[in-house]
């Protein structure tokens, strides 16, 4: 084991000490990033967002208490200098401004959206799911995405309200403190409270771009929170393929060989070159991550999650760095194909734009990537997410990490490490 | 003294190609044992094998007791290897190096930057301990080199041409170490294709030849295979035919064997002195300018030749 500690370490002394190397791993991500961010405007306006005035259009079909809540939204005070919305009434109108660029989205609020929500006194429940049509324009992916988080935070409200009534109906029940026969009328005054509730803009925090934290603070999306881990996720996958590299470059320098007279084992001379990539990535995304939030004052959200989120891409994107070395014959092999794998897994994984805006089956496939896990979970991080949410990219991205990792060791196990 | 190395009929064949066939010596506790032998005859495979890198395809052999098939581990423990190429970590310093590859050994704390002292001291480097190894000459990169088979104190040190591609000076500095290493109890095994290197250092030489040991002994023992013979160097000009030349004296009376080595002709004799004139008048029949030539005492190379028909050098 300490075998094993003492070659990671050592590799990530050799990595500090090539220049080259270390201008590919921080330096260009986090130019990058800056590029990226003068590109959006991030650092040319006054508010901290660096997109305004995103240009909309709202058709709101529906009328009703809910649909007005929604266009209250936006004409909120909280979101007026990041959205610009108009009105139309006519859904292919409204369509047919993004057709022409002039708008980032279109939102169609269906009618009967509200009753098919919570039902009226003496109406049916309706069977049939009247959705919100959220029309976005794919040549304004960012705008576009900004937008539907904001109508997904009002959906998700409305769930969240709709489920606590019906809980809270059920539970009254059962305790015995209403009869059933009263629970009709008892949740029409839940909805009441409901439709008050979505309707007051001053309560909006939880439906807007804004979302709230624990401590009641705001999270404000920022551009950078895609950019920025987008370009370090981007390099991340070289930073693998490089220190993947250095176990055929020790092979041919004949330095692995000697380690392999001294009294390690294979395993701890394998475990301790993974080890070293681990250690490596691990340093850069921790850099970048710290150096984004000292010089763009970008908030990457719960820092405990920022960490966890951050091994388990490593880990997952340090099992693909050695499938890449186990598969090639020469360093040079690496170098080419981790350079092709980091540009294609970028693009995969939405490391330059949104995974939202592709195509379902580019999508499907990107799940192979580690960048897209990641991208999905500092996403949900920078807009205020807790653990909980996370867990879904970790588990999977520590499983890409094992998976890779097993089969990079049956890998080289077929493959003669000693001679040239 | 007792055997530290038993080597018996070890073999490595790849896949249509067989490098070492079935070799077996012994090393005595104390001794340099030297093998001699041209590039490509095996001797870079048999202290791969030896050193527990490869394994055998057949044969055995016991370091300090320990089988190198059955117990690598503990033979990894009696050996240090310095291999042919230089295998250190560029990036790092002497002492990093040092540092890093005491630790694969197990040392560690006060005891470990002790002996990367006094291994430092030992090939000259002291003073440039701090440097990083990239820039260094080719002769202190071989001493570093060297310094990382010495840190863990070896019984047995595995050397593998360790002189190829320095300057003679760095060369004489890396035979000195040899020696004084052996002064101090330090057994070696050392390979070269260099007969002086052979020569000036051991106790015992193997010669070995397409992965065949082909002979054995002392010095002395050896150079008695050839008798007492001498060996006629003619060194001819460029555009000179040395085959022909080679044939020509072969008939020369007194002249034991012939054979052309680049552009000169090697002839075994028992006395130089009375072919020379048979030879000169031979390479004068065929126009054949002779433009010097040397007379050498019965060494290793002779025997080599005497062997194999080949000099060292093919």
């Amino acid at each position: 084991m300490l075998k094993t500690l003492l070659i990671g370490i050592k590799d990530l002394k050799i990595l500090s000490r090539d220049r080259a190397a270390l201008i590919l791993i921080l330096l260009a991500p986090f130019l990058l990033t800056i590029g990226m961010g003068l590109v959006t405007g991030r650092f040319s306006g006054d508010n901290s967002s660096g997109i305004s005035d995103i240009p909309i259009v709202i058709v709101n079909l529906d009328n009703d208490s809910l649909g007005n809540a929604l266009v209250d939204v936006f004409n909120s005070d909280d979101l007026a200098e990041l959205v610009e919305p108009t009105f139309s009434v006519d859904p292919e109108a409204a369509r047919l401004l993004v057709d022409e660029d002039e708008v980032a989205a279109a939102i169609i609020i269906p009618k009967g959206f509200t009753q098919s929500i919570i039902p009226q006194s003496g109406s049916a429940v309706s069977n049939e799911e009247i959705k919100i049509e959220f029309y976005a324009n794919p040549s304004r992916p960012t705008s576009a995405g900004i937008v539907k988080s904001i109508v997904d935070g009002f959906l998700a409200r409305l769930d969240e309200m709709q489920l606590g009534g019906m809980t809270s109906v059920s539970q009254l029940i059962i305790s015995g403190r209403i009869a059933p026969q009263d629970a009709n009328q008892v949740g029409e005054e839940m909805g009441k409270r409901l439709q008050n509730a979505a309707g007051n803009s001053n309560e909006a925090t939880a439906i807007t771009l804004n979302t709230s934290t624990s401590e009641g603070e705001a999270v404000e999306f920022d551009v950078l929170s895609f950019f920025a881990p987008g370009m370090a996720l981007m390099f991340l996958m070289y930073t693998v393929s490089y220190g993947g590299r250095s176990i055929l470059a020790e092979k041919s320098e004949g330095t692995l060989p000697r380690l392999l007279v001294s009294p390690t084992n294979t395993i701890q001379v394998l475990g301790g070159k993974v080890f070293g990539i681990f250690l490596t990535g691990a340093a850069q995304m921790l850099i970048l991550i710290g150096a984004s939030s000292l010089f763009f004052r970008l908030n990457w959200g719960n820092a405990f999650g920022v960490v966890l989120l951050t091994l388990a891409a490593v880990f997952g994107a340090t099992g693909w760095g050695m499938l890449i070395t186990a598969l090639a014959r020469t360093p040079a092999q690496v170098g080419s194909v981790g350079s092709a794998v980091m540009l294609i897994f970028a693009m995969l994984g939405g490391s330059f734009i949104q995974t939202d805006n592709m195509p379902a089956f580019v999508q499907t496939f990107g799940k192979i990537t580690p960048n897209a896990w990641a991208m999905n979970g500092f996403t949900t991080l920078a807009l205020g997410g807790t653990l909980t949410p996370l867990s879904t990219p970790i588990v999977a991205l520590l499983t890409m990490g094992i998976s890779l990792l097993l089969l990079s060791a049956v890998l080289f196990g077929k493959k003669n490490l000693v001679q040239k | 003294m007792p055997n530290i190395l038993e080597v018996q009929n070890l073999a490595k064949s790849y896949d249509n190609f067989t490098a070492v066939k079935g070799i077996s010596f012994d090393i005595k506790e104390g001794e340099i044992f030297s093998l001699l032998g041209p590039n490509g005859a095996g001797k870079t495979t048999t202290i791969s094998m030896l050193s527990t890198l490869y394994t055998p395809t057949s044969g055995d052999a016991v370091i300090g007791g320990h089988s190198i098939t059955k117990d690598p581990m503990a033979v990894k423990q009696v050996i240090g290897v310095v291999p042919q190429e230089i295998a250190l970590y560029e990036d790092l310093t002497a002492r990093e190096n040092l540092v890093f590859w005491g630790q694969m050994y197990g040392l560690g704390g006060k005891s470990l930057n002790s002996r990367v002292d006094e291994v430092l001291e030992q090939i000259g480097l002291t003073d440039k301990a701090k440097n990083r190894v990239k820039t260094y000459s080719g002769g202190m990169k071989r001493r570093v080199n060297i310094g990382v088979g010495l840190l863990h104190k070896p019984r047995l040190l595995f050397m593998d041409e360790p002189t190829v591609g320095i300057d003679p000076q760095s060369r004489r500095a890396i035979l000195d170490t040899v020696k004084d290493l052996n002064k101090h109890g330090m057994t070696v095994l050392y390979t070269t294709h260099y007969m002086e290197e052979a020569a000036e250092l051991s106790n015992r030489v193997g010669i070995i030849d397409h992965g065949e040991l082909i002979a054995l002994g002392t010095q002395d023992e050896l150079t008695k295979q050839v008798g007492q013979a001498e060996t006629l160097i003619l060194h001819i000009g460029e555009n000179e035919d040395p085959d022909a030349l080679a044939k020509a004296v072969s008939s020369v009376e007194g002249v034991q064997k012939a054979d052309v080595t680049n552009n000169e002709v090697s002839i075994i004799t028992s006395d130089a002195k009375d072919i020379l004139a048979g030879v000169v008048g031979k390479a004068n029949e065929r126009g054949i300018k002779i433009r010097s030539m040397d007379i050498r005492e019965p060494n290793l190379e002779a025997v080599f030749l005497h062997l194999t028909g080949r000099a060292l050098r093919d």
